[in-house]
């Protein structure tokens, strides 16, 4: 069942809970026992700037599900947009936003979550590219502590396309960023980044599907997380390697950091593979800082809680330098800095 | 400088060190040898702090300040480096913000104003000169996908930058080519100084024929089993340690 469905009926049964295999981790329905009333309209005045809004050339805001956003950028034409999905509130509301890129056109899309209050939010977004064209999204995902937010995207590539996407989270009580890619093959090219850095008691799942349905695709995948205190981060990557797509290229890595003894990962990379001649392969790894290079920046001088930060803003530092697009790549950064560096 | 007194010191409950006692003076450079399983490299981490490497009897002073009070930062901060014999590889920290980071720390710790990016700069550039080291290669992540010799050459570069007191230097010949070698040791001897003091631990006395130490010590079984001059570093290479395995 869908979130948006649920808000919709206002039936905590058709909430997604953890007997659907894709949210175990993230059960709503076992979490929520009553969907509140619709959230009430934002006023506009306490909208305020985003994290991007000095980068983008047009703006968008929807605030508290209104009003959905239809973004196109047309065949050979360049645009930098900032998205912003903006909650207030204990309500529960559910936001929509298209986004559109004819032949050869390019696309920055900078997009945030920004929210106050216990609300219950869910964000689809359709996203289409044609041939050739190029699109960044860039996702700083800050949803409050208090809520649970669900955003699912719908990519759609044509042959020759780019689309790379880096999603950075700092949590919610729940919070779920979902990107589901259908990959024509054809030399196009997919990059799925992610970041998640969660500390109190957050949680965030990144969740990933990605189905190759045609010969000569490329998909990258790279996610790290550091989590600490309580918090809990949630890794799902899924590839599906169509019959026939063969000559697909697909990389999935997936890295965590669990700095705190009551603080869990659960991660699922999944490569399904029904086609020959393939390069397909993924790592996963979770543990603890490196004892041996902690203890060498230390012996150079280094006093713990900065060479600590140092190696965690390292570590997630192979995430964020994968950002093409340089300014918004410095926000990104700083905020990765700023939450390693007040634990 | 350095003074090491009845040394005990155990790591996982197994005593490895078994009251070593060695004197370094200012202005000297000694040479700490001895066969595998000896101790040496437990000194080392053992001067600097590392964890699980208790210390049950003994002390260490450094110009009569007690070593083993102070954790691993405190004591880089008063000047001992520690050359380690595998560099860590340290990946998306460039080697130049790592080094930066390290010295700005240990002036802070000191008292001292940190250096300005500028100056900085001019510092590391001179000393990646001396060691023949590509400047462009300081950018790339601290010793990721470094060779065995770059990566040495990459730790007297930080030793040379830090302008470490006291210095140890862990089998720093191992991995190294004859040219390599000599540039290590030119590295090493332009550190040489009246206020500061070396203990190079080796395996073999090919570094002792670069770097001519003023004393050389056998440790054999947690202990000092033997000290004399650098022929004594000739007379090991000849027979061996066995005779000092046996003494101990």
């Amino acid at each position: 069942m869908s979130l948006a469905a649920a808000i919709r009926t206002r039936d905590a049964a058709a909430l997604p809970s953890r007997r659907e295999e894709d949210w175990r981790w993230t059960d709503l329905r076992g979490l929520i026992r009553a969907v509140p009333e619709p959230s009430a309209p934002v006023d506009p005045r306490e909208v305020g700037q985003g994290a991007f809004d000095h980068l983008a050339e047009t703006s968008f805001v929807v605030a508290n599900g209104y009003e959905p956003a239809r973004i196109e950028v047309a065949a050979g034409q360049a645009a930098i947009v900032s998205l912003r999905f903006l909650s207030r509130g204990e309500g529960a509301h559910a936001a929509r936003a298209e986004v559109r890129l004819g032949e050869g056109a390019r696309l920055r899309l900078l997009e945030t979550y920004e929210g106050r209050g216990g609300y219950l939010a869910a964000a689809s977004l359709a996203i289409g590219l044609a041939r050739g064209a190029v699109l960044e999204r860039i996702v700083l995902a800050g949803d409050d502590p208090e809520a649970v937010s669900v955003s699912q995207a719908e990519v759609t590539l044509a042959p020759a396309a780019e689309f790379g996407q880096v999603v950075a989270a700092s949590g919610a009580r729940r919070q779920r960023i979902e990107t589901r890619v259908v990959h024509p093959g054809g030399d196009a090219k997919l990059r799925l980044d992610g970041v998640y850095l969660l500390d109190g008691k957050r949680h965030a799942d990144l969740t990933t599907v990605v189905e190759h349905r045609g010969v000569d695709g490329i998909t990258m995948q790279m996610t790290k997380g550091v989590v600490r205190d309580q918090a809990r981060g949630v890794f799902q990557g899924r590839i599906v390697v169509a019959e026939g797509a063969d000559r697909t290229d697909a990389r999935m890595e997936h890295h965590a950091l669990i700095l705190g003894d009551r603080a869990e990962v659960d991660a699922k990379p999944e490569l399904e593979i029904y086609a020959d001649d393939v390069a397909c392969s993924h790592g996963n790894s979770i543990g603890a800082l490196d004892q041996e290079a902690l203890f060498y920046a230390r012996q150079r001088g280094i006093p713990e809680p900065d060479a600590r930060a140092l190696l965690t803003e390292a570590f997630i530092g192979e995430v964020v330098d994968r950002i093409r697009f340089e300014s918004a790549r410095e926000i990104v950064r700083q905020w990765a800095a700023e939450r390693l560096r007040r634990g | 400088m350095l003074e090491v007194s009845n040394l005990h010191a155990a790591v996982d409950g197994q005593e490895i060190l078994k009251g070593l006692s060695l004197e370094v003076p200012a202005g000297e450079v000694h040479a700490l040898m001895g066969p595998n399983g000896a101790g040496k490299s437990t000194l080392s981490y053992v001067l600097t702090g590392r964890e699980g490497y208790d210390v049950t009897a003994g002390s260490a002073m450094l110009d009569g300040e007690d070593l083993l009070a102070l954790a691993p930062d405190e004591r880089a901060a008063r000047g001992v480096f520690l050359s380690f014999q595998y560099p860590l590889e340290i990946p998306g920290v460039p080697a130049l913000t790592f080094v930066r980071t390290a010295l700005n720390a240990q002036r802070r710790a000191r008292g001292e104003p940190e250096l300005s990016a500028p100056e900085f700069l001019k510092l590391a550039r001179g000393a990646a000169q001396a060691l023949k080291i590509d400047f462009e290669m300081l950018k790339r992540p601290l010793n990721v996908g470094f060779s065995g010799g770059e990566k040495k050459r990459m730790e007297i570069l930080q030793m040379a930058m830090l302008s470490p007191r006291f210095l140890i230097l862990d089998e720093t010949d191992s991995g190294l080519d004859i040219d390599a070698l000599k540039i290590v040791a030119e590295g090493v001897n332009a550190l040489r100084a009246p206020d500061r003091a070396m203990l190079i631990i080796t395996h073999y006395q090919r570094l002792l024929d670069y770097v001519r130490p003023d004393r050389v010590h056998v440790l054999s079984a947690g202990r000092i089993v033997a000290s004399g001059g650098p022929e004594l570093a000739h007379e090991l290479e000849r027979e061996g340690y066995d005779k000092y395995a046996r003494a101990a």
